[in-house]
C-alpha cells in the first residue's frame, strides 16, 4: 500500500496556508492608511511647508501667505507647561510603584493611572475648563497646560515604573550594601541608570500632548497674534489644523497639511529615538 | 539629552518673562464667524498703526454671548442680539451693562455647488423654506424648476448644510425664514441654534461653506464674504416686493434705509425681510457686546479708541470684503453710544 | 514606612569597611520593627513619592466630583431620563442624550466590526507567523498608527475619505442595496459610515497590540503540544487563539473604549447632526462631538449643565469599559506568567 496523505489532510493543510494568507493579508491593510495618511500629508504639505509657514504670522482671513510661527512656539509653550504640571506627579508616582510593587495601594494606584489613561481627552478638557478657566475668568495657556499635564500623566507614570523595575536588582543591592540610605539608592543609583529610558518615555507623552486638539478648545482657546504669556489664550499647531481644515480657503487647507506633517514628523522622529534607546533595555524581556 | 532639555526649558522660560517684559496692551474678544473676515483684517491692520493687538477668536455668535456673560473675555461679537434675558444674566454676573455697538451689516447668502446650473439661481421664499424644511429633497423638484425656467437642474440630491454650533448668521437666516414661512414658524422658530429638520452641521461659517465647496448637490447659508472669497455661486433671492436680488453692498444697504431712521435706543434691530424693491430680504447688522462699565479703565479706554475708528476709518474697507458699511444716522448713534462706556 | 522589600537588613551604627572614616552613619531617628532602622531622608522621601501617587488617586475622584457638581442643575431637573430623552433643544432649554449616547455607540461598534477582524489578523501574522525580522518593523508601524493625533485623522478624513466615499462608496451602496434600511439616504460623504471606518483604524492598533502581548504570554508548551500532536499551523493556533480569548476580549473592550472616546476626527466627519437614524449612511452625532462643537457657547445654564453631564456620562462609561478590560487583561498575563 502506497504511504499517502489523506485527502483530508491537504484540506487541513490548504486551510492553514490561506488562513496564514489573510493574515498576512490583514497586516498589509492595516498598514496601507498610515502610508496613506503619511504620504498623503507630505504631498500636500510640502508645498505649504517653505521658511514662511515657521516664522511668519497667520495672514488676515482670506489673504494667501503667512505662516504659524506663533501656534509653533504655543504649542511648545503648552506642552512645557504640561510638563510642569505632570512630570513630578509621573515622576514620583512611577517611583512608588517601582518601590512598592506588591502593596495594594500601590496596585490601586496603578489601576487608577491605565483608568486615567481611558478618559477621553475632552472631558479632561471639560475639567480643566471647570477648574481654571471659571476661576481665573480668562481663557489661559495655563488651562491648557494642566489640561495636557493631566493627560500626560498615565503614560508618563507608567514609563517611569517599567524603566525603574527594569533595572536589575542587584544595583540596588550593592547599593544598600554600602551603607547608602535607601532613598539616596533609588534617587542616585537606580534613577540615574534607568534616565535615559525614562526621559525618552516622556518625550513621548510629550509627543502626544502636541498632538491634543480637543482639551485645548476651551482652554487655551487661541491666538491670531504672538503670545507667550501664560495667562492669556495662546495659538496652538492642532487647534490651527482644526480652525484651518474646516475653512473653504484652499490656502489654509495646504498650511493645515503643513502643520500636519510637521506633528507627524515630529511623532515618529521621537518614537524611533524611544524605540532605539529602550531596544537594548528589553533584552530578555520576551518583547 | 541632559543639556538639551535644559536649553529648551531657558528657551521658553525667557520667551515668557521676555513678552511680560515688552507686555503691550493686549485684548481678548471672542465671538461671530459672521464679520471675521472684516474683523480681521481690521484687527490686524490696527495693531500695526497703533500696537495695540485685539487678539479675536471667531466661536460663533453664541460663543461670544456666552463668554460675555461669563466675563472670561473683553469682548464679544455677535450677530444674534442678546435678548433681554441674556442681557439681565450678563448684568447679574459682570454688574455692568451689556452694550450693542453695530460695526457693519453683512447678508446672508444661499451658497450651493450645482455645476450644472450656473450661476443666478433663483429662490422664492417658500422654496428656500421648502427646501431647509427638508421637503423638497432634490434639484431637479418641479418646485424650483418653476421659479427657474431655463436652467439645467439635474437629478441630484440636495445635501442641506446649516451651522452646528450657536450663530448670528443662524439667527439672521433663522429670523427670515421665522417671518416668511408660517410652516418653518411653527416647527422650527428663529434663534441662534435650531432645531434643524434637515442636512449636515458645520462649526462656524468656514465649515458651512466648506461643506458647500467640498459636497456636490450642497446648499448653505453663509456671510457673503465667505461665498465670494471661496467662488461659491450663489442665489438671488425673491424680496418683499416680488423682486429676486442680488446680495451686493447696495442691496444691503437699501435693506437698512427703513430701519436706520426708527433704530430702537438700544441698538438691537432686525433688518430681514424689509420693504424696498432694491433690499436683499437676508440681511443683518453685526454688533461687538462691550461693557458699559469695565473694571479695568485702560483696556476700557483702549477698547473705546478702536471703535471710534472702527466707525471712521474702519468703515472704508467694508466694501473691498464683501460687507456694507453703516449708514450715516446709525453711525452717529453709535458713536453717541459709545461715549457712554465709561473710561474712568 | 519601614517596610521595604529588601531583605537588608541594616545594624544600628554601622560602619562603611575600609577602615578610614567615612561619612558618618544615617541618622537613626528609630528602630523600626524587626530592628530595622528608619532614617529621616527615607521618611521624607517615601512621604513625597506616596504623597504623589495619593494624588493620582485623588485626580480621578477630583474629576468625578467636579463633573456631578458642574452638571446638577441638569440632574436636578430632568433625573435619569435624561439618558433617554430624544429631544436636544436649545431654543426651548430642553435636553436629553440618546441621541448622542446612540452616535457614539453605533459608530463604535461599527468600527469594532471593522478592526476585530484585521487586528486579530495581524495579531496573529505578529506573534505566531511573522519571522522575527519582518516582526519588529510592522509592530513599530502599528504603534506608529496609534500615535498619529486625532486631528490628522480627521484632517485626512475630511479630504481624502470622505470625498471618496461620497463619490465612489456610497452612491454604489444607496444605489444597490436601498431594500436595506442600513443603506439608505442621500451620499453626503460625512456619516456614520465615515466614522466608523475612521474610527477603526484609530482602535486598530489597541486591540492588535494588546492581543499580540496575550498570544505572546501563552507559554510555547501549548504550541509545541498541539504540532507534537500533528496539528497544522492555522490548527494550533486556534488552540492559542482560544487561550487567549479573554485576553482579546479585554483589548477589544480597551479599543471599544478608546472608540466612544474619540473626539476631533469624529466631529470632523460625522456631519453633525442630533438625530437617531437606521441609515449608515446618515449623519449623525456623538457625545465627545457634541461638547467639542457646543461647549463654548452653551448660552445657558441648563445648556452647559446638560453638556457637562454628558461629560460625565462619556466619563463613566470610559472608566467601566477600561476597569473591566484592564481588570481582565491582567488577570490572563498573570494567569499564565505564573504557570
Amino acid at each position: 500500500m502506497k504511504q499517502g496523505f489523506s485527502t483530508y489532510h491537504y484540506w487541513r493543510k490548504s486551510k492553514s496556508a490561506f488562513t496564514t494568507f489573510l493574515c498576512f493579508l490583514s497586516a498589509l491593510i492595516a498598514i496601507v492608511p498610515l502610508f496613506l495618511i503619511f504620504f498623503y500629508s507630505l504631498s500636500q504639505g510640502i508645498g505649504a511647508l517653505n521658511l514662511d509657514f515657521f516664522i511668519k504670522m497667520p495672514k488676515p482671513v482670506g489673504e494667501s501667505g503667512g505662516g504659524m510661527a506663533n501656534a509653533i512656539v504655543g504649542t511648545a509653550i503648552l506642552i512645557g507647561l504640561g510638563t510642569i504640571f505632570g512630570l513630578p506627579i509621573s515622576l514620583f508616582t512611577g517611583i512608588y510603584l517601582a518601590e512598592h510593587k506588591h502593596s495594594a495601594f500601590a496596585s490601586v494606584v496603578r489601576f487608577l493611572t491605565d483608568v486615567l489613561s481611558g478618559i477621553p481627552s475632552i472631558v479632561v478638557g471639560v475639567v480643566a475648563y471647570i477648574i481654571v478657566v471659571l476661576p481665573m475668568k480668562h481663557f489661559s495657556a495655563l488651562a491648557g497646560g494642566v489640561a495636557l499635564g493631566i493627560l500626560m500623566i498615565p503614560t508618563a507614570t507608567r514609563t517611569t515604573e517599567e524603566m525603574l523595575l527594569l533595572v536589575p536588582q542587584s544595583i540596588r543591592e550593592a547599593g544598600l550594601a554600602l551603607g547608602i540610605a535607601r532613598w539616596k539608592v533609588t534617587l542616585r543609583v537606580i534613577l540615574p541608570t534607568a534616565l535615559r529610558g525614562i526621559t525618552t518615555g516622556i518625550l513621548l507623552a510629550l509627543a502626544r500632548a502636541a498632538g491634543e486638539t480637543a482639551p485645548l478648545l476651551f482652554t487655551a482657546l487661541g491666538n491670531r497674534f504672538w503670545s507667550t504669556e501664560i495667562g492669556q489664550p495662546i495659538a496652538s499647531l492642532s487647534v490651527f489644523i482644526y480652525d484651518y481644515a474646516k475653512a473653504p480657503f484652499s490656502d489654509w487647507n495646504r498650511q493645515a497639511w503643513a502643520a500636519a506633517f510637521v506633528l507627524i514628523f515630529f511623532i515618529t522622529i521621537l518614537n524611533v529615538i524611544f524605540r532605539f534607546v529602550t531596544r537594548g533595555r528589553y533584552a530578555g524581556n520576551g518583547h | 539629552m541632559k543639556s538639551l532639555t535644559i536649553a529648551l526649558l531657558l528657551l521658553v522660560l525667557s520667551l515668557v518673562i521676555g513678552d511680560a517684559a515688552f507686555a503691550q496692551m493686549k485684548l481678548n474678544g471672542a465671538g461671530a464667524t459672521f464679520p471675521y473676515v472684516i474683523y480681521s483684517k481690521w484687527f490686524d491692520v490696527y495693531s500695526k498703526k497703533s500696537g495695540v493687538e485685539f487678539n479675536y477668536q471667531s466661536i460663533g455668535s453664541g460663543g461670544g454671548i456666552k463668554q460675555v456673560t461669563e466675563g472670561t473675555v473683553d469682548f464679544g461679537a455677535s450677530d444674534g442680539p442678546m435678548s433681554d434675558a441674556q442681557l439681565q444674566e450678563a448684568k447679574g454676573k459682570q454688574g455692568t451693562d451689556v452694550l450693542h455697538i453695530p460695526t457693519v451689516m453683512g447678508a446672508d447668502v444661499v451658497a450651493y455647488n450645482l455645476p450644472a446650473a450656473g450661476k443666478d439661481l433663483r429662490l422664492t421664499p417658500d422654496v428656500l423654506a421648502g427646501i431647509f424644511l427638508g421637503q423638497i429633497t432634490n434639484w431637479n423638484d418641479s418646485k424650483i424648476a418653476a421659479i427657474n425656467p431655463g436652467k439645467n437642474l439635474p437629478d441630484e440630491s440636495i445635501i442641506v448644510a446649516h451651522r452646528s454650533d450657536g450663530s448670528g448668521t443662524t439667527y439672521i437666516f433663522t429670523d427670515y425664514l421665522n417671518k416668511v414661512s408660517k410652516t418653518w414658524a411653527a416647527n422650527v422658530g428663529k434663534g441662534t441654534s435650531v432645531n434643524w429638520p434637515a442636512g449636515l452641521g458645520g462649526k462656524g461659517n468656514e465649515g458651512v461653506a466648506g461643506i458647500v465647496k467640498q459636497s456636490d448637490g450642497a446648499i448653505g447659508y453663509v456671510e457673503l464674504a465667505y461665498a465670494v472669497k471661496n467662488d461659491l455661486p450663489y442665489a438671488l433671492v425673491q424680496n418683499k416686493e416680488g423682486a429676486f436680488v442680488q446680495a451686493t453692498f447696495e442691496s444691503v444697504s437699501a435693506a437698512a434705509a427703513g430701519a436706520s431712521k426708527n433704530m430702537p435706543e438700544d441698538l438691537r434691530v432686525s433688518i430681514t425681510d424689509p420693504g424696498g424693491k432694491d433690499s436683499y430680504p437676508i440681511s443683518g447688522f453685526t454688533w461687538l457686546l462691550i461693557y458699559q462699565n469695565m473694571k479695568d479703565k485702560s483696556k476700557a479706554q483702549e477698547i473705546v479708541k478702536f471703535l471710534k475708528w472702527a466707525m471712521a476709518d474702519g468703515q472704508s474697507y467694508t466694501k473691498d470684503l464683501y460687507y456694507a458699511p453703516l449708514p450715516e444716522p446709525v453711525v452717529k448713534l453709535c458713536l453717541k453710544k459709545i461715549d457712554t462706556i465709561s473710561t474712568n | 514606612m519601614a517596610e521595604t522589600s529588601s531583605s537588608i537588613a541594616l545594624p544600628v551604627g554601622h560602619q562603611p569597611s575600609g577602615g578610614a572614616e567615612k561619612a558618618p552613619p544615617p541618622a537613626v531617628l528609630a528602630e523600626g520593627k524587626k530592628g530595622k532602622s528608619v532614617n529621616l531622608g527615607d521618611l521624607i522621601f517615601q512621604g513625597s513619592t506616596t504623597f504623589f501617587a495619593f494624588l493620582v488617586f485623588a485626580l480621578v475622584f477630583l474629576m468625578a466630583y467636579e463633573m456631578f457638581h458642574g452638571s446638577t442643575l441638569s440632574i436636578e431637573k430632568f433625573g435619569w431620563s435624561f439618558l433617554w430623552r430624544e429631544i436636544w433643544d436649545p431654543v426651548q432649554d430642553e435636553y436629553g442624550a440618546l441621541v448622542f449616547i446612540f452616535g457614539t455607540l453605533v459608530s463604535s461598534v461599527l468600527a469594532l466590526l471593522l478592526a476585530l477582524p484585521l487586528s486579530i489578523g495581524v495579531a496573529v501574522f505578529l506573534s505566531e507567523l511573522a519571522p522575527r525580522w519582518l516582526e519588529k518593523p510592522v509592530s513599530f508601524l502599528i504603534e506608529l498608527l496609534a500615535a498619529i493625533p486625532s486631528i490628522v485623522y480627521g484632517l485626512w478624513g475630511i479630504f481624502v475619505l470622505v470625498p471618496w466615499l461620497r463619490t465612489s462608496v456610497e452612491p454604489i451602496l444607496s444605489k444597490n442595496l436601498k431594500f436595506l434600511p442600513l443603506f439608505r439616504g442621500a451620499p453626503y460623504g460625512f456619516g456614520m459610515l465615515a466614522a466608523g471606518i475612521i474610527l477603526a483604524i484609530m482602535v486598530l492598533p489597541i486591540i492588535t497590540s494588546i492581543s499580540r502581548d496575550v498570544l505572546k504570554a501563552i507559554p510555547t508548551a501549548q504550541r509545541e503540544a498541539a504540532l507534537a500532536l500533528g496539528a497544522t499551523r492555522w490548527e494550533t493556533t486556534r488552540i492559542v487563539l482560544s487561550d487567549a480569548r479573554s485576553g482579546m476580549l479585554g483589548a477589544t473592550l480597551l479599543g471599544l473604549g478608546r472608540a466612544i472616546g474619540e473626539t476631533m476626527a469624529v466631529t470632523m466627519v460625522i456631519g453633525n447632526r442630533p438625530e437617531i437614524s437606521a441609515s449608515l449612511l446618515a449623519p449623525g452625532y456623538t457625545m465627545a462631538s457634541v461638547i467639542a462643537n457646543e461647549f463654548t457657547e452653551a448660552t445657558s445654564d441648563m445648556y452647559i449643565s446638560s453638556l457637562i453631564e454628558i461629560a460625565l456620562i462619556l466619563f463613566a462609561m470610559t472608566v467601566l469599559l477600561n476597569a473591566a478590560a484592564r481588570l481582565i487583561v491582567w488577570g490572563v498575563t498573570k494567569k499564565f506568567k505564573n504557570e
